[in-house]
């Protein structure tokens, strides 16, 4: 049916989508490229002319910009690190057959619908406040002096907060991954004699490797830009500013809107880069 | 080194009693047939000598010992599935590998025997390929390489040949027995298709709602079938079951006539009737014929040449010494 006339008619009626979309994305890029090279105040004298290289190199040359860097990479890693390996661990589980399966699994996918500064202000004041969190009260209860977590413990409270919103994610994906496994595979493996880790290391994570695959890229580009959570708990302090909130600070607490922009694009590159290495990595597994 | 005894194995699903009480007794080196329709239970009776299901009650005994209750990598049986249940991500070498992974083999031990298995199902040229570059033969070989590896007590197959078409199963079906001449261990073997059985069992156990109708050799089972449900399950076409007074003639509730037993005439016979379909496959021609008055239609095998066609009178008459005669509850007369 691919006929001139139909494919002509199938780009006109989405030209409009790809317009918006292109649109949406090309507008802030472009005005991101803009104001880099501008040294651009807008309390103290708005734009004051073009400035070259300089935001690009003064964004580098800050002492934030390294740890903003390192903050950023250890909670991407590290929320990575744990939402696979617990999504597994409670994929398998939900995989067995038990009494009121459907309520569990509802209840396991709740985080998700939490919004991230609900969850992170519940974490932080319900939990990790160290004179009535909850914490506190297990601490105290075992005797021990209850762990200031925002301030003693920053990047591992954001990276649990951030992680017990995602796990959902990966636990449903891979959920899906499991079921779809053939049971006579399984059965096959422990006819072989293939005790029960080694079905699990030879058989059930190398039919999951795919859908492991796909929760990291997905989180990935979600955790570069995580905000909300630092917003509301530490606030950038305690070494957990990261890019994104480095790139915040520069264009509303600096007002320095030439700076951020610079950051931006940084931002970018640096989420580029990140892709490109995983999808080089990955690539393999989703090939066949 | 493979003699199997199920004694009074019972197989419950919750309330539903699968496999009632049931007995027996498989030799070692016997190529045995489960045979049945759907849902007859055979599957499962597989799965319970393999121990991928815990048994009700009742012993499985394998070279005299009780195996019930242990595992089934223990119970030194192999398994060939339906889905062949290959791992897709493995080579074929590490396919055909994995049992002897498991069991700890040294490494050289592995290549030799996994070679030596390769080169029997030639598959020499496909061992570094994954088993989705393969063709249905060729997975088959490959699930069967991985059984015959493990130099197993006897072999399971679970409807091997389902997953193939039609020209490919004959073929597998000659290799699979050639493989059983060859290796001379036991095998159990399971399928809907009466032909499979046919062709290449040693002892044929036919199986209906978890009931053994019958066990026997091929030709025993189709001489002699002891009821009814097994006269009409093995051969094809199947046999012509009469009732009322064309079998009281003969002293029977019913009497059975297998479509290669009649002698068709278009002068005079013992019965008449008119041709409805008649199917010329070159070598014979199968004759449905109705209004005989006997059954609604009759199946007819006769010769390749015979000229019928629909709307024909034919006249038949069946071969004496080939009627078997059942009683009202469908079992044997002699």
């Amino acid at each position: 049916m691919a006929t001139q006339h139909s494919r002509s008619a199938a780009r006109m009626m989405m030209a409009p989508a790809v317009i918006l979309l292109l649109g949406w994305m090309l507008v802030p890029l472009c005005m991101t490229l803009y104001f880099s090279f501008k040294k651009y105040l807008p309390l103290r004298g708005g734009d004051l002319g073009w400035v070259g290289f300089d935001n690009y190199t003064r964004f580098v040359s800050s002492s934030s910009f390294w740890p903003s860097i390192y903050a950023t990479l250890v909670i991407v890693g590290g929320v990575l690190a744990i939402t696979v390996v617990f999504g597994i661990l409670l994929a398998i589980l939900l995989d067995q057959p038990m009494w009121g399966q459907g309520v569990v699994r509802m209840l396991v996918i709740a985080p998700f619908f939490v919004m991230p500064t609900v969850s992170s202000l519940v974490w932080k004041n319900m939990f990790m406040d160290p004179n009535y969190g909850l914490f506190a009260h297990l601490w105290r209860f075992f005797g021990a002096e209850p762990i200031q977590w925002m301030s003693q413990a920053s990047l591992p409270s954001i990276i649990m907060i951030v992680s017990w919103q995602w796990l959902p994610f990966a636990t449903l994906i891979l959920l899906t991954a499991i079921q779809s496994l053939d049971s006579e595979q399984l059965e096959a493996s422990e006819m072989d004699g293939a005790p029960i880790i080694s079905r699990f290391w030879y058989i059930i994570l190398p039919h999951l490797s795919r859908a492991i695959t796909v929760v990291i890229l997905i989180q990935t580009i979600f955790l570069l830009s995580i905000f909300a959570e630092i917003f509301v708990t530490t606030g950038g302090a305690f070494g957990t500013k990261t890019l994104s909130y480095l790139i915040f600070q520069r264009v509303l607490e600096s007002q320095n809107v030439g700076l951020g922009s610079a950051g931006g694009v940084y931002a970018i590159i640096l989420a580029n880069i990140v892709a490109i290495f995983l999808m080089r990595i990955v690539g393999k597994n989703l090939d066949n | 080194m493979g003699r199997i005894v199920l004694d009074k194995v019972t197989k419950r699903f919750g309330d539903v009693e699968v496999i009632p009480p049931l007995d027996l007794t498989i030799e070692d080196g016997e190529f045995t047939v489960f045979v049945g329709p759907s849902g007859c239970g055979k599957s499962t009776l597989l799965r319970l000598v393999a121990g991928l299901e815990d048994v009700t009650g009742g012993q499985i005994q394998i070279d005299g010992s009780d195996v019930s209750s242990m595992p089934p990598a223990k119970r030194g049986l192999a398994m060939v599935f339906q889905s062949y249940a290959l791992y897709p991500h493995m080579s074929v070498r590490k396919n055909i590998a994995f049992p002897l992974k498991m069991a700890g083999m040294k490494s050289a031990e592995i290549k030799r025997r996994v070679d030596n298995a390769a080169s029997v199902l030639n598959l020499t040229d496909y061992l570094d390929r994954r088993p989705g570059q393969l063709s249905g033969g060729q997975r088959q070989r490959v699930a069967i390489g991985r059984a015959i590896v493990r130099e197993p007590a006897a072999f399971l197959f679970d409807e091997p040949l389902s997953n193939l078409d039609a020209a490919l199963r004959v073929g597998m079906r000659l290799e699979i027995s050639e493989l059983h001449e060859r290796l001379k261990s036991t095998m159990i073997y399971v399928t809907h298709d009466q032909v499979e059985a046919m062709t290449m069992a040693d002892k044929i156990v036919v199986l209906q709602a978890g009931v053994i109708e019958q066990v026997g050799s091929p030709l025993e089972l189709y001489r002699t079938p002891r009821n009814t449900f097994v006269a009409g399950f093995i051969g094809s076409p199947k046999m012509n079951l009469i009732e009322g007074a064309a079998a009281a003639s003969y002293q029977a509730h019913t009497i059975g006539i297998r479509p290669e037993h009649f002698d068709v005439s278009a002068e005079g016979g013992k019965w008449s009737g008119t041709v409805n379909v008649s199917e010329h496959l070159g070598s014979d021609t199968f004759l449905h014929v109705q209004g005989t008055g006997l059954a609604d239609s009759i199946t007819v095998r006769a010769d390749g040449e015979v000229a019928f066609r629909h709307g024909d009178t034919i006249h038949l008459t069946p071969r004496e010494e080939h009627i078997h005669r059942f009683d009202a509850k469908g079992l044997r007369v002699e």
